[in-house]
């Protein structure tokens, strides 16, 4: 095995175009523990831990443009604000050595269907900066998770960051698990309300082979908050639209039955946390458009 | 291939470090530290936590190779770190020997104990004592930052750390006790 120690991104680049099978390690807290357990004995190990630009973040306009070794606690700290979904997701990841480590762009390359990020990222909306000696290309989030534990990337590309929509609305992270600390998720879910666009976007963890979003779910809820002048009137969601939209999350999910949970459970589940986070989420759009109407 | 890096304020060389060797193990088996424990090497049970550059992490699932030109702190640093904060020095500065006569800022013999550490004795805290190492460390980094500390705040700061024997309440009453103290400036 060789350890490659890139001193800047130029060099890490040149070096995963050389070597296409070389593993990247950032906070190491998925690669260590297949080297510890002997799962992955790679030729080379790409550190990724002195390439300082991957650890910093930049909040745009529109977007924040996320470096991909940004550990999660840094995002809990410093971007609850604009990323109010992902900060709640990166909260529920393991303990806090883990999230002192770990980051999206780990979550990203491993690419499970438990990451914690994915529901966040689906339901915020983002595009992953994917670069490689040949150039730079942004991949939609929807486009980035291709199978179990597979995504789009190419194997001479690396992530430079992921650039995620700043919240325009109230935002939801959810999971289910054994206890608060150290749990990978039985089943998760995302929800982002975007009143610009008056839209809601969701995303849906470990209850399908990848991540999803529950599409046909958005479009029953969108057109039903429409046609009811919701974003306008601001009134509580029907109770008959939340159970529809909970159900049709629920018929979104194509899970599995394993250690950590049943298919049926996950169903179950999913539904529950869609009608709660829709629950949270509007209740706050509410609250803030009385408080926005209250001062004008 | 060769690591070097600072442990306990000394600069350390390692000799030999195969690539996909942890930190954790380099700590232990190389530099004659066994102060950090290894009990999962999968990030699960934080008996491993060790300080790197001031961040409390798992050292089983850092990469030798990642703490090239890095501080670490462990156990066996705990009480100098401690002492050179009381004293208001840069954390993470090299130390070097403020223990005095006798003692050894690296492996932390002879030296006083930190008040964490002394705190786990009074308050019990300390059973089998395989989850300790880790956990005073991650308490004592707590307390740096949060002197204050809500039981909320201790669970949560304490979280990645288990204990097989205590139950958890007397590791709980041992970090009031250090808070305590340390408000007091006892
Ligand atoms: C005890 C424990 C508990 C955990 N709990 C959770 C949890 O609750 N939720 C959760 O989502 N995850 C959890 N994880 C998994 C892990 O912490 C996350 O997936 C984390 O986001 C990985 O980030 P990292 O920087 O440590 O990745 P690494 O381990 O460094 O890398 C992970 C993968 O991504 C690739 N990679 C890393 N950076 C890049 C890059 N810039 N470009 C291309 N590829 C890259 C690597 O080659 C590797 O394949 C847990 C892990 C442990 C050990
Ligand atoms: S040995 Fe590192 S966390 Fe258990
Ligand atoms: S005292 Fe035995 S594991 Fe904590």
């Amino acid at each position: 095995m060789d350890f490659l120690r890139p001193a800047s991104w130029e060099e890490a680049l040149a070096a995963k175009a050389a070597h296409p099978t070389a593993v990247p390690i950032a906070g190491g807290t998925d690669v260590m523990v297949e080297i510890n357990f002997d799962h992955r004995r790679p030729d080379h190990l790409l550190d990724l831990g002195r390439v300082a630009e991957l650890g910093e973040w930049e909040v745009g306009e529109e977007s924040v443009r996320l470096g991909a070794s940004v550990p999660y606690s840094r995002i809990m700290e410093h971007l609850r604000a604009e990323l109010p979904g992902l900060a709640l997701a990166s909260h529920t990841v393991a303990s806090p050595q883990i999230r002192n480590r770990g980051g999206v762009g780990g979550n990203l390359g491993t690419a499970s269907p438990a990451g914690d990020a994915h529901p966040a990222l689906l339901a915020a909306g983002a595009e992953v900066e994917a670069v490689s000696v040949r150039g730079t290309r942004l991949i939609p989030i929807d486009d980035f998770y291709t199978g179990v534990k597979r995504n789009a990337l190419a194997p001479d590309e690396l992530i430079r960051a992921v650039h995620v929509q700043k919240a325009d609305g109230p935002q939801q992270y959810s999971k289910v698990g054994t206890r608060n600390a150290m749990v990978i998720a039985v089943c998760a879910f995302g929800l982002a309300l975007h009143p610009e666009t008056r839209t809601v976007r969701t995303g849906i963890g470990s209850a399908a082979p990848t991540p999803i979003r529950a599409r046909i779910a958005e479009e029953f809820l969108n057109s039903a908050l429409e046609e009811g002048g919701f974003w306008d009137n601001g009134k509580i969601v029907t109770p008959s639209v939340a159970k529809q939209f909970a159900d049709l999350c629920a018929a979104a999910c194509n899970p599995i039955d394993d250690v950590r949970g049943t298919a049926s459970y996950r169903r179950h589940a999913v539904g529950v946390m869609a009608r709660r986070t829709l629950t949270w989420t509007w209740e706050s759009y509410r609250g803030a458009r009385h408080t926005t109407e209250g001062a004008a | 291939m060769r690591v070097n890096f600072t442990v306990n304020g000394r600069p350390q060389e390692a000799d030999d470090v195969w690539e996909g060797e942890s930190l954790l193990y380099v700590l232990r088996e190389r530099l004659g530290l066994p102060g950090s424990k290894n009990a999962c090497e999968q990030g699960e049970c934080g008996s491993c936590t060790v300080r790197l550059d001031g961040v409390p992490v798992c050292s089983c699932l850092v990469a030798a190779g990642q703490a090239e030109g890095r501080e670490v702190v462990t156990v066996e640093g705990l009480a100098d770190y401690a002492r050179q904060r009381s004293w208001g020095a840069a954390p993470g500065a090299p130390l070097d020997s403020p223990s005095g006569e006798g003692t050894d800022s690296l492996t932390g013999e002879g030296a006083e104990l930190a008040p964490i550490q002394q705190a786990f004795i009074d308050a019990g805290a300390v059973q089998c004592g395989f989850c300790t190492p880790g956990l005073l460390v991650a308490a004592d980094e707590m307390l740096e930052h949060n002197p204050d500390p809500s039981d909320a705040d201790i669970r949560e700061a304490l979280s990645g750390n288990l204990c097989r024997c205590t139950g958890y309440e007397k590791i709980m009453d041992a970090v009031r006790l250090a808070a305590a103290r340390q408000s007091e400036g006892v």
